[in-house]
């Protein structure tokens, strides 16, 4: 499961950023070029890819914890160079690559610290853990 | 432009995580089952903060869209890590939340890695 999320989030975004280079149009404040934008196929599948991979996560985050699942996602990162590499022949240069991993070990660490660190509020009404 | 973009979707996600978590909170513990999911969409509905943080995405999703026809690829998906930066001290001042060490030193790193991408 955790595979298929990596994969859809990033050929999902890679679709996203084919489609948006191919656009005629360059977006930008005015939504009905959004509008027309999501039309485009190769921008459609990546949202739709998007959307799914957000559906897997949240099917994902039912069986594993949260503190496994997060470190991983930071994955994304270092796929999204490879990606933008390998399809959209991209220069990644090596003070790229080394940005790319610092940022994925620091997420890596953000993700894995404890889940909550407040004391819960007396205040919230309690719902579920019934 | 490049930048612009980074910052409208940097301070839209972290805007927009910053509202989740304070009104969920206020919300009290959820279950993400059949039923579950149901009432969640009627929160986002009926809760404002949520409404808000759902309209926060979406300007940071279309920020993301423009930065990436703009941007290379492995470009933008690793500067949107700033939000984690962000969403740190955002967590930290408004929300009270205690920053480990380990959450500290992540932020560092991820820092480190937005200064070796930015130049």
């Amino acid at each position: 499961m955790l595979l298929i999320f990596l994969a859809l989030r990033a050929f999902g975004n890679l679709c996203l950023a084919w489609g948006t280079k191919h656009l005629p149009e360059t977006l930008a404040a005015d939504p009905m070029v959004y509008l027309r934008s999501m039309l485009d196929p190769a921008i459609a599948l990546g949202i739709v890819m998007l959307i799914l991979a957000l559906l897997v996560r949240l099917a994902l985050l039912s069986v594993a914890d949260l503190s496994f699942v997060l470190p991983m996602t930071a994955v994304g990162y270092v796929l999204a160079a490879l990606m933008g590499k390998v399809f959209l022949h991209e220069v990644v240069s090596p003070q790229r690559w080394l940005a790319v991993a610092l940022i994925f070990a620091g997420t890596a660490l953000v993700s894995s610290t404890p889940q909550s660190t407040t004391p819960p509020r007396a205040a919230g009404r309690v719902e579920g853990s019934k | 432009m490049t930048w612009v973009l980074v910052t409208v979707m940097v301070v839209a996600t972290a805007l927009s995580d910053l509202l989740q978590s304070y009104e969920m909170k206020r919300a009290g513990a959820q279950s993400v089952g059949a039923r579950g999911v149901g009432r969640l969409l009627r929160m986002i509905v009926e809760r404002r903060y949520l409404l808000l943080s759902i309209v926060c995405l979406a300007f940071s999703f279309f920020a993301f869209m423009a930065l990436v026809q703009a941007a290379p690829l492995s470009f933008a998906v690793p500067v949107s890590a700033a939000s984690f930066i962000l969403e740190t001290v955002l967590a930290k001042v408004l929300l009270k939340e205690q920053i480990g060490a380990r959450r500290a030193a992540g932020a560092l790193l991820v820092l480190c890695g937005l200064l070796a991408l930015g130049r």
